[in-house]
């Protein structure tokens, strides 16, 4: 039992930090109906980025929450700015091409980065400094949870929220929502539908770069492929979710790293990158709407 | 046939023509010996490739002081070639090295899986093979050209469950194997065989693939198992990881490695986890062999630094090959210049591969920085191994095992 409850504690941190890409994929969706495959690039970005601040700061021989902060911050203003290069440089040129055009567009995008990253960090892995010693909390029967862990989820969990607030009680948030609904009305309401696209490009990059760092706080080892893998799991979660839909993403991101981790527990170490596809085609099959989704009839 | 055609044709022939006499005239100008290395310069292995390439640097540096870098009046020059940690690279790299680079000998690799997918290549092009530090026995089962300096994994893995057993006084431990790696899935076996012999037992087993980074989920399956040690018989960078992870979630017990533990990496990434931790390798540098020490004072000078085990024995095997290739230009000098560059590809080459073959297989006694090394029949040396522990984040000698 005790075993049973540690993996699913494990599972859930992984899964959170599905959650926080596929957050990303699903709100770049829901606006533009893009698949951004250069999303979890942006969140080996977020890692690399946090790696220079940390030995910047010197994070690695005098930790400090304030400094863990501030690299935590850092990484994602600075993959705020990719976000919003990546959209007006390479998305908004093919934003009135068809459908299939932004998506090579995207997975173009994505190898730039990824042998960008080859070129500018070296292929070899680096190893994230431990800028928050790691402890232990036993939970009782048997159970033991680390701060980082405990900080991936509470930092989720944040970010989760302030996303939830922005998107329903800011103006900016409506806006979204707007251009989601209809670009075309929403354009005609006065809405700048440029602005509010670069902006969801600005909030997902940020969320992929929080997921970057915290990941590397508990698995430190980084290198410029890192985000292949992650990427289309989490695009995974977003479409078990429901595309599109917000909490979706959250639950789909959820679901996935527990699956992933009770896989390797029980099952196979193997079938580790297999379930998440196999849950994809499952969900195919049987609601392809996604869990939170719902069917939209397509107007002919 | 329009004349559009013609021009184009022409224009081809003429560029395949300069390609060929550039091809020719780079190697008819200068004859010399071109030894092939290839390893993971880059990668998840990456300080396997790199110990080896600096142990070949100080073999070549000390021929170029004493010889002036020259095997019976031809320049020695090594081709490095990087196979990026990955077992397909590998064997695109080794066919480069003999196919272009026209190789008389290749040196490497460190990775079992990487020798295994160049060992063949090597085999049928009829070109010895010295890898300095693979331990599986499948290496050098693939041919007759095909050798290495150091001990196999049979050896390796009584070693550790002879520790494990006899030193460490324990019975009940946890495997978490790379599944995906020749050297890590032979030795857990090795282990396995010589652990359950001596009345251990496995409690469970478990895998892991390279390039994992999360190992918690197998990890809270050995907890609930509640074993007395943990073997892990992969590479530093997964060992490292596992360390951590096995302290966060609260597993104490001590981890037991191979020499893929190697590395000066390892007690970086895995830090204060890796303390109590012990893993059997070639040689301790704080052991007094004078031979090891003055290795030990030429590569400090050089590199500012402390070689590993894997950089000794890719010195070691530089200088058996240099030794063979001297041997040969003294015993049968018409035979040796079958070797030079310009030869490639000829009959006299192969003839003279095939005496190079002979010779390496001979050495005997041959007195190396990781040991003496006596090749047998099957082309392997046998070897002490050592136990290191890894005490206060310095790894420390702890006892010798014989074969």
């Amino acid at each position: 039992m005790s075993e049973f409850l540690q993996q699913l504690v494990n599972g859930v941190t992984w899964g959170s930090v599905y959650a926080l890409i596929a957050l990303g994929y699903t709100m770049v969706y829901g606006i533009l109906r893009l698949i951004n495959f250069a999303h979890g690039d942006v969140y080996m970005l977020g890692a690399f980025f946090g790696f220079f601040a940390a030995r910047f700061l010197n994070a690695a021989r005098d930790p400090s929450p304030f400094k863990a902060l501030l690299v935590l911050l850092s990484a994602m203003v600075a993959c705020g700015i990719i976000g919003i290069v990546m959209e007006r440089a390479a998305y908004k040129p093919v934003r009135r091409s068809s459908r299939l055009a932004a998506l090579i567009t995207a997975i173009g995008v994505s190898l730039l980065l990824e042998n960008g990253g080859i070129l500018l960090f070296g292929p070899d892995p680096k190893f994230f400094p431990q800028i928050i010693p790691a402890r232990n909390i036993a939970l009782g029967m048997g159970v033991t949870i680390s701060n980082q862990q405990i900080l991936i989820l509470s930092v989720s969990l944040v970010l989760m929220f302030a996303l939830r607030f922005i998107v329903l009680h800011t103006r900016t948030g409506k806006a979204m929502q707007a251009v989601s609904y209809n670009p075309m009305a929403a354009a005609l309401m006065g809405i700048s539908v440029d602005r509010i696209v670069t902006f969801t490009f600005m909030l997902g990059s940020m969320l992929a770069a929080a997921a970057g760092v915290l990941v590397a706080l508990q698995n430190p080892k980084i290198e410029p492929l890192m985000g292949i893998m992650p990427g289309l799991k989490a695009f995974v979660a977003a479409v078990l979710g429901g595309i599109g839909n917000i909490p979706g993403a959250v639950l789909g991101g959820l679901v996935m790293g527990i699956a992933e981790v009770l896989v390797v527990g029980y099952v196979s170490p193997t079938y580790r990158d297999a379930i998440a596809f196999v849950l994809l085609i499952v969900i195919l099959l049987v609601r392809p709407a996604g869990i939170l989704g719902r069917n939209v009839a397509e107007k002919v | 046939m329009t004349s559009r055609t013609l021009l184009r044709l022409s224009v081809v022939a003429v560029l395949a023509s300069g390609l060929i006499s550039a091809g020719c005239g780079g190697s008819a100008s200068k004859d010399e010996l071109v030894i092939g290395e290839y390893g993971s310069l880059t990668g998840n292995d990456a300080t396997f490739g790199q110990s080896t390439k600096n142990g070949v640097e100080v073999a070549l540096e000390e021929l170029t002081a004493q010889k002036q870098g020259k095997i019976g009046g031809l320049p020695v020059r090594v081709q490095v070639e990087d196979d990026q940690s990955k077992a397909e690279e590998a064997a695109t790299v080794v066919q480069k090295l003999i196919n272009q680079d026209r190789a008389i000998a290749v040196l490497g690799e460190v990775a079992s899986s990487r020798s295994l997918a160049g060992g063949p290549i090597c085999q049928n092009a009829g070109v010895p093979m010295i890898s300095p530090s693979s331990t599986n026995p499948r290496v050098t089962q693939v041919g007759d050209y095909i050798f290495r300096m150091c001990f196999l994994d049979q050896f390796q893995g009584t070693v550790m469950a002879r520790f494990t057993a006899q030193n460490l006084k324990l019975r009940k431990v946890a495997i978490l194997k790379d599944s995906k790696n020749d050297y890590s899935v032979g030795l857990a076996r090795f282990f396995t065989e010589a652990f359950t012999g001596l009345g251990g037992s496995i409690v469970t087993e478990q895998a892991y693939q390279s390039g994992d980074n999360d190992f918690r989920a197998q990890l809270t399956a050995i907890k609930a198992k509640n074993p007395e040690a943990i073997v892990v018989p992969g590479y530093y960078t997964e060992a490292g990881l596992i360390a951590r992870q096995a302290r966060e979630l609260g597993l104490k017990q001590p981890l037991i490695g191979g020499d893929g533990w190697e590395s000066e990496k390892l007690i970086e990434i895995g830090g204060d986890a890796l303390n109590g931790c012990v893993y059997t390798n070639h040689w301790a540098l704080d052991l007094q062999e004078p031979r090891l020490q003055a290795f030990l004072k030429t590569y400090r000078d050089k590199y500012q630094g402390d070689p590993d085990a894997i950089g000794g024995l890719a010195y070691d095997a530089a200088n058996v090959l240099f030794g063979a290739l001297e041997k040969l230009a003294e015993q049968d000098p018409q035979t040796f210049k079958g070797l030079a560059s310009s030869k490639a590809g000829s009959d006299a080459r192969k003839a003279a591969e095939k005496r190079l073959r002979d010779l390496i297989a001979t050495t005997t006694s041959y007195p190396g920085v990781t040991g003496t090394i006596t090749l047998d029949e099957n082309r392997n040396a046998s070897k002490p191994a050592v136990v290191i522990e890894i005490k206060g984040g310095k790894k420390t000698y702890n006892s010798s095992f014989n074969p």
